[in-house]
């Protein structure tokens, strides 16, 4: 199997200067191609703080993380933000999409920082409407969406600058179960088919049960990591 | 493109917000304009009175003849001079003057008196003399009388038709001595004037003083008076060395001085309005910010470059300021232009001290573009200094400080 994120004994510590808070204790990460992955825990347990190392978005006080080879502890922040435009895609648990666009156009942006040309543009808008089941929502707002709809472009979003692989924080908490339960099979399905790495952080046994491999941590270290049938699949 | 387009969207998804800031810019420009509009109105207002009545913008003099003003130091009519002045196209009109002191005499009174020679016709263009008559006659054609100031027909206990005897001492030594019939009256504001001058044509006051083909100075009108000082330049190209080419700031260094002095204070009104205005735009923009802090996390995160955040927030504030400036610039177009057809009129004992200064006691507004254009650049500048601020904000920023709740 292809490597995508190797995290070597990565810690970050808060009130370094006073009594330092280890938020992640010398962890060790290995997550391959086409995982479905959920990071649970409890609060406080370090998994947003986690997702958001391996991300790129903070950086670790000790260790290195390499993504796809490429070390991204050292880069400046500016080379992490390029990286994280072309390798990561992002799903946040309040949605996150930009009010003023329309839905369609909120999963064009990220193609246009990437700045791919308008047709090809438009080519992958629709395939990733169509497979997150919305092609007569495109030119909504995110506002006239429910919030699983939202979630959803969210999802389309994330996939559009065709990612490595795609950091979900708590994507269903703010989601009804059957919204929940629809978006958990739109990415399964991505997954399944198109063998889109995907780690989820979250409380929700629903997400958790649907993982391939299910990550514990407790007080910033991983104390269980184990492979399991997925539920319903 | 894109990024233009969503900065306009992006302007309109806090409508109060937007019409808030654009509200303040709006009436910064409007009031900046009408204060500076009326600065310079009332400044040029003062200036067209002093220099309408009396000194004209340019004055040319024999060398010496503005610090010591004695007949003798008067220049010869130069005709050659005079066709050059008309050929400078800024020059509106021009006329001159022989001027010196005299006794006036009838019966048993005496009063010093300043007799002015003038070009009855040209003066009038220059000074709207004809218009100051309040009895009696303008000077006719080929006429040798005397136009007497108010004052100073009271002070000798006389009438038009009398006839009144001048004294004095002429060129270069001459007596100075004759009689002329009074044909008209005029009405200064300023009493100092009102109570001592007296008009003559100018062959007359020639004749008078044995100044044969003399004036003591050229007075110049302008078509702008903005352009005083090329035309002075010009003037300076084409008159004798042992002439003096003098702007009627250099003739009144007092007025200059005082309109100096207010324009200051006026300054710092404005100073403050800018200031209010400053922290009116400052405001919505913190508030802006803080708004927005989770949304610019968010956009830190999936990969848009502070530097493209940076120019998305700087084109709304380019366009929220822009938008505001022309709008606030059309709308005090009218009303600027109101105040310049029906002037602020003053009333009381500052009116009264305006007339008798023989000021009308208007406040009047300038049309001048350069003000419209200077107050809008200036609010247009605060508008985009200020927006650098959310730029400072977001270089500092980081995505996950930025998205914690």
């Amino acid at each position: 199997m292809e490597t995508i994120i190797d995290a070597h004994n990565i810690s970050k510590i808060y009130n370094k200067e006073s009594i330092p808070v280890y938020a992640i204790n010398q962890v060790h990460l290995h997550i391959e191609k086409g995982e479905f992955t959920a990071l649970v825990g409890p609060s406080g347990s370090g998994k947003t703080t986690l997702l958001n190392l391996i991300g790129g978005l903070d950086r670790a006080d000790e260790g290195s993380i390499s993504i796809n080879g490429e070390e991204i502890t050292q880069m400046s922040s500016g080379d992490l933000i390029d990286f994280r435009l072309k390798n990561i895609g992002f799903v946040f648990q309040s949605y996150n999409l930009i009010p003023v666009l329309t839905a369609k156009e909120n999963v064009e942006f990220i193609m246009q920082l990437q700045g791919i040309n308008e047709k090809d543009r438009i080519e992958r808008v629709k395939l990733l409407f169509k497979q997150i089941g919305l092609e007569d929502k495109m030119d909504y707002r995110p506002s006239q969406l429910s919030g699983g709809q939202q979630q959803r472009v969210a999802v389309a979003r994330a996939l559009a600058s065709r990612p490595q692989f795609v950091l979900a924080d708590e994507p269903t908490a703010n989601l009804d179960s059957a919204s929940a339960n629809n978006l958990l099979d739109i990415m399964w399905k991505l997954n399944q088919e198109e063998h889109i790495t995907f780690i989820f952080s979250t409380h929700d046994q629903r997400v958790i049960d649907r993982a391939k491999r299910v990550i514990t941590l407790v007080d910033g270290r991983i104390v269980s990591d184990t492979n399991q049938v997925p539920i319903n699949h | 493109m894109w990024l233009l387009s969503l900065a306009w969207k992006n302007l309109w998804r806090n409508r109060s917000r937007t019409l808030i800031t654009m509200a303040s810019i709006f009436f910064a420009v409007l009031l900046s304009t009408l204060m500076s509009s009326l600065k310079t109105g009332i400044f040029d207002n003062l200036v067209d009175n002093m220099v309408g009545y009396y000194s004209g913008y340019i004055q040319i003099h024999q060398k010496g003849y503005w610090d010591e003003q004695l007949l003798d130091n008067s220049q010869e009519q130069n005709p050659i001079l005079e066709q050059k002045m008309l050929k400078i196209p800024q020059i509106k009109g021009f006329t001159s003057r022989l001027e010196s002191f005299a006794l006036a005499s009838s019966g048993d009174l005496t009063k010093g008196c300043l007799v002015q020679g003038v070009d009855p016709n040209r003066e009038n263009i220059i000074t709207n003399l004809k218009a100051k008559i309040v009895s009696g006659s303008y000077f006719q054609q080929g006429e040798s009388g005397l136009i007497l100031t108010e004052g100073l027909l009271r002070r000798m206990k006389m009438k038009v038709g009398d006839t009144l005897m001048l004294l004095g001492q002429g060129y270069h030594g001459a007596t100075a001595a004759g009689k002329y019939p009074i044909v008209g009256v005029v009405h200064f504001g300023s009493p100092e004037i009102n109570n001592s001058v007296l008009y003559m044509p100018l062959e007359s006051a020639q004749e008078l003083f044995g100044a044969y083909g003399m004036v003591t100075s050229y007075i110049l009108q302008l078509e702008n008076r903005r352009n005083i000082d090329d035309v002075k330049k010009e003037v300076l190209k084409i008159s004798d060395s042992n002439l003096e080419v003098m702007t009627w700031e250099e003739m009144m260094p007092d007025i200059k001085q005082h309109i100096e002095v207010d324009s200051a204070n006026m300054m710092y009104v404005q100073i403050f309005l800018y200031v209010l205005i400053s922290f009116g735009i400052f405001g919505t923009l913190l508030i802006m910010m803080a708004e927005r802090k989770y949304e610019f996390g968010m956009l830190l995160a999936i990969g848009m470059r502070k530097s493209k955040i940076s120019i998305l927030l700087l084109m709304e504030s380019i366009l929220n300021v822009f938008v505001a400036c022309l709008l606030g610039l059309l709308a005090s177009i009218p009303v600027v232009y109101y105040f310049h057809v029906h002037p602020i009129r003053i009333t009381g004992s500052t009116a009264k001290a305006y007339e008798q200064f023989g000021f009308e006691p208007i406040f009047p507004t300038s049309t001048d573009s350069r003000n419209f254009l200077i107050q809008a650049f200036i609010v247009l500048c605060i508008g985009l200094v200020l927006s650098l601020y959310p730029m400072f904000q977001i270089s500092k920023s980081n995505p996950v400080d930025s998205m914690k709740r």
